[in-house]
């Protein structure tokens, strides 16, 4: 037998998250370094993955295969497309960097004597939901993967719910009372989400007779396996409605401010950045996949929902007073554009919706940690209790630029060329639905700047006055996420090589071809046009 | 020959990266260090251009490939340059005037701390500009385009600490973004009708598309070159851009970024020479804003606003007559490059007067400055005549020959264009007579300031005059050089294609009127401004002044539409969020809640209640067995 | 004898005890109003198997005794412990426990 890479790339951050939670109170700084470590080991694997996987290859590779639940054919199945390869190094990527950043966050207070330890459970729940968030990337079976999708719900409702922003503006109860309504709601909206996919998951056992991706994919495709089109649809829903809950797309929307305005901003990255990505991600692989005649059915209807929330995510940004808030809702636009390049159903479109996934998390990263840097200076997350911070702090004001500059998908930084893809993808298929998108790069375009202007420039202001500007553990966090951004966006290659041939095989999935350019090209001078 | 273009870039780019990520330590050397390697980028393309003038006019086309960039199923997006001879014009242009404002800034910015910086941003933008006129296709294009708009944000924002710098930028950036969505609209189109965006493959099948297809590419790309060019309806950013510092105003919102959507318009010369329809749209765009900006340069006591003013209006006239067709490409693209040079000089004059006046920009406060400025007076002086089309001098030829294209057009189009560029000639005279008359003529009308500081004008240091003597020069001598043996047309004929309009007005009558409205557009203006001593505090004026003032409504337009409007959506989005969408799901709690709580009451504590129900409970299942029995 | 007899006895026995627990309101007379629905059901399952001639009714009739003897140290316990604090046996006194 192999070497069960896969297993030990998600097994490795429990193991960390065990031992770190288990280091005694005293050692603490043992404990950051301990998740540290493990985090890296973790990218360690994960590089080795997108290592080991040939682009060209067969197209679940590394895979992994045990008996688990045998009377409902429950297996304990792991592969990866070039897909799952790039949200693993994704998330194996960040992690390291929500860590760093959140080095300080969950130290006790000076005046609390409990023996709680909330620094080791802070670390330990951040590698755990890593863990979990691998596997889910990396199951091939219907119902390890939704195990996974639900249990990672537990760490993360424990790190927004006991780890809250301690900017804040009231008092410390009405902080607690925001933070745990914050929580609460991103429980309770994840969990409805859940059982209504748990009740599809359990239909499709019935309808399949089993839980394998592959094996249903491959029936549907060679016709073996006919679904009635009433159940189908209703399946996919079912599916669909938890993924875009996870997503978050518009009406569903609403948790996400309050959890990523209520939480740490490493805890808001890993929110946004990572565990929301899973939903775009089962999109893609559960959906479309199984679903495939369901998933045209319902596509206009999704594109619309996708338009929306891009169009309103960032007029709703525009209007907000709190800087975590805004940078939620340009998630929610982001995301609308994450779904869109999926339903468009062009090979454009879905390689542009996963670059976007990666590019996204690398571009919120970099914005949200530098915002939270700013945050932790002043004690305050309202924009207005900013200005002028640009001369007190050049160097957190330019990367917070930078970060807004890739918020807003400025060309020449990794999320222009997912965006356009994105775009141009859904364009050659739905021509209007692309041009209204477009007005998106608008919006982000002001929500982005006004939020920089009110907050950078001006003249100083006296709380401003003596703020530090980035320390070495912070530039070394954000530094590292500005490079990707521009040596992505000005070399995305290695990242569409491994994406491509997944892409095809989806588009085969859903038995869809790209559009046709509409007039033939000449060759120019002799030359063999392409 | 062709490794060099890529270094072109690589200059300037890396003269950004070194100063931008340099530190304090680069704070001594780093304006050396940043004019050397625009200098750099200068040599290498003047050694490209020898070597291009040694070629024939047929294979003077250099393609250099470096890289698939986005490759993707279907979409094949590559990093790619080409030069030709439109883009060796614009390569020299850019890193020739880009050059000399390094130079001027040295002096310019001598006692800003932030100077490093202040050059990391302009090499920062000499890359991006060249990879605007370099790139092979349309997506690199847009990469460019877009990295001259980060570059025109952060320079007009420089002085960030003042609010109005900021919010001027912001302002600059967000105009541009709408033109931007028509440049990413028209990619997708292109993207959607040809399969590829590349500029070789799209020039050769144009003939393949139909017309409306094109029509809808070329008024995209018109969009796109309204919003980087101010041309109305998208101009209302470049007179804020002016809290820029000077030199920026000179390099980025007169001599060379502004003039980028003339570039994409000529660029495109096949698609839009399949649109008819889309041409006329242009060149009414050209008309409109070259009355509209010439309206709002007279009316100005901003010495810079007013010369925004009049590159708005200057720029029309490319437009115009790219617009035209093959009928007017060349003139554009020539009075593109005599602009360039008479623009940026009387910009650099403007701060070199600034410079010599404590950043006063009032013109009503100048006068009289021609005694304590002699250099700065004669080579403004100079770029003033060029500007208004003074004979011989470069603005006479190149405006000379879009007025006599205009009215080549023929038909009532043509009397209409012609006239329109003709009443422009005569406007332009008027408003730059203005400047000049209140800025170095007639009495002093300055004041000393409420801290008691009178200002005390002097000449700027040599670092500042040299850049403005050289592009005196080439005002003077531009315009005769192109024209002479028709050098330019030959050059560029080959790219842009030629052909000569028959007008239905000869060229010296062209010439003539010209003259004429010339005169008198300079003696209205001295009537007004050189006969009778200039009021220091503007009198209220006519109804046109006014308007004209304020910028002809524009941004009081804009205000009460799209930005009151715009707080308006969101506010109520906001409200809607958070009561309605939020309601929903907080009233489906609430009603969860009360429900459970009715429910709760019939947990009342008491057992004999419970043993009620529990015995009720085992008669209903006892009941109901039997019933299924029975049945 | 009939053995069908014994369960009408059953049944009757059942029902008082099972009306005295939902009438009366001592918890003595309602723990022994439950120990009477018991031993009417070990009476019919005492007659069932009787009546089948098997030895499995006469089998759970043991386990009933000897819960219901668990169940009577365990009960009376709690009924005395009440009866010290409250000086009552009333069971509608003891109605604390709800929410």
């Amino acid at each position: 037998m192999s070497f069960p890479l896969l297993t030990v790339t998600a097994a490795v951050p429990a193991v960390g998250a065990v031992l770190t939670a288990a280091v005694p109170a005293a050692r603490r700084t043992a404990a950051k370094w301990l998740a540290l470590l493990f985090s890296l080991a973790t990218l360690a694997l994960a590089v080795l993955v997108a290592v080991r996987f040939e682009p060209g290859g067969a197209r679940y590779q590394l895979t992994e295969s045990h008996a688990w639940i045998a009377d409902f054919g429950v297996r304990y199945e792991l592969g990866v497309d070039g897909i799952g390869v790039a949200l693993i190094a994704l998330t194996a990527l960040l992690i390291p960097f929500v860590i760093g950043a959140g080095w300080n966050d969950a130290d006790p207070l000076e005046t609390s004597s409990s023996r709680w330890r909330p620094t080791q459970g802070f670390f330990a729940l951040i590698l755990m939901v890593e863990a979990m968030v691998i596997i889910s990337f990396e199951a091939t079976d219907v119902f390890l993967f939704y195990i996974f999708f639900e249990a990672m719900l537990i760490p993360m409702y424990f790190l927004i719910g006991g780890f809250g922003d301690r900017a804040h503006a009231g008092s410390d109860e009405n902080a607690a009372a925001q933070r745990s309504y914050a929580a609460v709601k991103f429980l309770l909206y994840n969990l409805v989400g859940g059982l209504i996919m748990l009740a599809a998951v359990i239909g499709l056992y019935v309808v399949a007779g089993n839980f394998s991706l592959q094996e249903i994919t491959a029936a549907r495709a060679a016709g073996t396996l006919d679904m009635a089109t009433n159940t189908e649809r209703l399946l996919f829903l079912g599916f669909f409605f938890a993924f875009a809950v996870k997503a978050p797309l518009w009406p569903l929307h609403t948790w996400l401010p309050n959890a990523m305005g209520e939480a740490t901003a490493p805890v808001a990255v890993l929110i946004t950045a990572v565990v929301d990505k899973v939903g775009t991600f089962a999109m893609l692989r559960f959906c479309l996949g199984l679903f495939p005649e369901a998933s045209k059915w319902a596509t206009p209807a999704i594109l619309v929902l996708a338009l929306i929330s891009i169009v309103y995510g960032a007029l709703v940004a525009v209007g907000q007073r709190d800087i975590k808030r805004l940078v939620a809702y340009a998630s929610i636009s982001h995301f609308g554009f994450i779904i869109m390049g999926i339903f468009a159903m062009t090979s454009q479109g879905q390689s542009g919706a996963t670059l976007y996934m990666v590019n996204h998390g690398i571009s919120t990263a970099a914005l949200m940690l530098v915002a939270g840097f700013l945050i932790s200076r002043r004690g305050s997350r309202l924009i207005a209790d900013y200005g002028g911070v640009q001369k007190v702090a050049p160097v957190l004001a330019g990367t917070f630029l930078i970060g807004g500059l890739a918020t807003l998908s400025l060309p020449g930084l990794a999320p222009f060329v997912s965006e356009f893809l994105v775009l141009v993808g859904t364009f050659a298929r739905y021509p209007v639905i692309g041009i209204i998108a477009t007005i998106g790069i608008v919006l982000a375009a002001l929500y982005t700047l006004v939020l920089y202007q009110r907050t950078m420039t001006g003249p100083v202001k006296a709380e401003v006055s003596g703020m530090h500007d980035l320390r070495l553990r912070e530039v070394l966090v954000v530094a590292p996420l500005i490079v990707l951004l521009i040596g992505l966006g000005v070399y995305p290659k290695p990242l569409t090589q491994i994406v491509n041939p997944a892409v095809e095989h989806t588009m085969s999935d859903v038995h869809e071809k790209d559009p046709k350019p509409q007039v033939a090209v000449e060759a120019k001078n002799g030359e063999a046009a392409k | 020959m062709e490794n060099l273009i890529g270094l072109l870039i690589a200059a300037p780019l890396l003269g950004a990266a070194v100063l931008l990520l340099g530190g304090r330590r680069l704070d001594k050397a780093g304006h050396w260090l940043g004019t050397l390697f625009a200098a750099a980028s200068f040599g290498i393309g003047v050694a490209l251009f020898t070597d291009m003038l040694g070629r024939g006019a047929e294979d003077r086309t250099l393609h250099e490939k470096l890289y698939t960039w986005i490759p993707v199923e279907g979409f094949q997006a590559d990093v790619a340059f080409q030069l030709d001879q439109l883009s060796m014009t614009f390569v020299l242009l850019i890193s020739g005037v880009g050059t000399l404002i390094h130079i001027y800034s040295i002096g310019y910015m001598e006692h800003d701390e932030r100077r490093r910086r202040f050059f990391g941003y302009l090499n920062l933008f000499l890359a991006a500009m060249l990879l605007l006129v370099l790139a092979d296709n349309y997506l690199l294009l847009y990469v460019g385009w877009e990295g001259v708009g980060l570059a025109s944000y952060l320079l007009i924002g420089f002085w960030q600490h003042k609010p109005s710098a900021a919010t001027a930028a912001k302002k600059a950036f967000l105009v541009n973004r709408v033109g931007d969505m028509g440049l990413s609209i028209a990619i997708m189109l292109l993207f959607t009708t040809f399969g590829t965006f590349a500029f070789g493959p799209v020039f050769a099948s144009v003939g393949n598309a139909t017309e409306g297809k094109l029509t809808a590419i070329a008024l995209m790309l018109l969009l796109a070159a309204c919003g980087k060019s101010a041309q109305v309806p998208l101009q209302s950013w470049l007179g804020d851009a002016m809290e820029g510092p000077t030199p920026v105003s000179a390099l980025i919102h007169a001599a060379t970024m502004v003039t980028a959507g003339v570039y994409l318009i000529v660029r495109s010369a096949a698609v839009f020479n399949g649109a008819p329809d889309a041409q006329l749209v242009v060149t009414v765009v050209g008309a409109v804003t070259l009355i509209f900006g010439a309206i709002v340069g007279c009316a100005k006591d901003d010495i810079k606003k007013a010369l925004a003013g009049s590159t708005m209006s200057q720029i029309g006239y490319m437009i115009l007559a790219a617009g035209l067709g093959p009928v007017g490409y060349v003139f554009a693209i020539m009075h593109l490059v005599t602009h360039g040079f008479f623009k940026a000089g009387l910009f650099l004059g403007a701060g070199s007067v600034m410079h010599g006046m404590n950043d006063e920009v009032d013109m009503r406060k100048y006068g009289a400055l021609r005694k304590f400025m002699p250099v700065t007076f004669v080579t403004f002086g100079l770029g003033y005549l060029a500007i208004i089309g003074f004979p011989g001098l470069s603005g006479f030829f190149s405006k000379d020959m879009i007025i006599e294209a205009a009215f080549a057009k023929g038909g009532t189009q043509g009397w209409i264009l012609g006239g329109v560029a003709l009443l422009g000639a005569g406007i332009t005279a008027f408003y730059m007579t203005r400047v000049m008359l209140l800025t170095f003529f007639g009495e002093k009308r300055w004041q000393p300031d409420a801290q008691g500081h009178e200002p005390h004008p002097h000449e700027s240091p040599s670092s500042m005059t040299i850049p403005m003597i050289i592009l005196a020069f080439g005002s003077v001598f531009a315009g005769a050089f192109f024209e002479i043996g028709e050098r330019f047309l030959k050059w560029l004929e080959p790219v842009t294609g030629y052909e000569h309009g028959n007008s239905p007005v000869s060229a010296m009558a062209v010439t003539a009127s010209t003259m004429v409205v010339l005169v008198v557009g300079v003696a209205l203006a001295w009537s007004m401004y050189g006969r009778r001593p200039v009021p220091v505090v503007a009198p209220r004026g006519s109804l046109l002044t006014r308007a004209a003032r304020r910028d002809l409504y524009q941004d009081d337009f804009n205000h009460v539409v799209l930005v009151r409007g715009g707080e308006h959506l969101t506010r109520s989005l906001v409200y809607l969020d958070h009561s309605l969408v939020d309601g929903v799901v907080n009233g489906t709690a609430a009603a969860v809640g009360g429900a459970s709580g009715r429910l709760r009451k019939l947990q009342n504590g008491y057992a004999r209640s419970y043993a009620v129900s529990m015995f009720g409970g085992t008669a209903i299942l006892v009941a109901a067995t039997l019933l299924m029995r029975a049945v | 004898m009939n053995p069908v007899n014994y369960l009408y006895l059953a049944a009757l026995l059942f029902t008082i005890g099972a009306a005295g627990v939902l009438i009366r309101k001592n918890a003595i007379v309602l723990f022994m109003c439950v120990e009477l629905m018991l031993n009417a059901c070990n009476l019919a399952f005492v007659a069932f198997s009787r009546m089948h001639g098997n030895l499995d009714g006469q089998i759970i009739a043991f386990f009933t005794m000897v819960v219901a003897a668990a169940e009577v140290v365990v009960g009376l316990a709690i009924i005395v412990s009440m009866f010290r604090t409250r000086h009552s046996a009333s069971v509608d006194d003891a109605s604390l426990m709800k929410l």
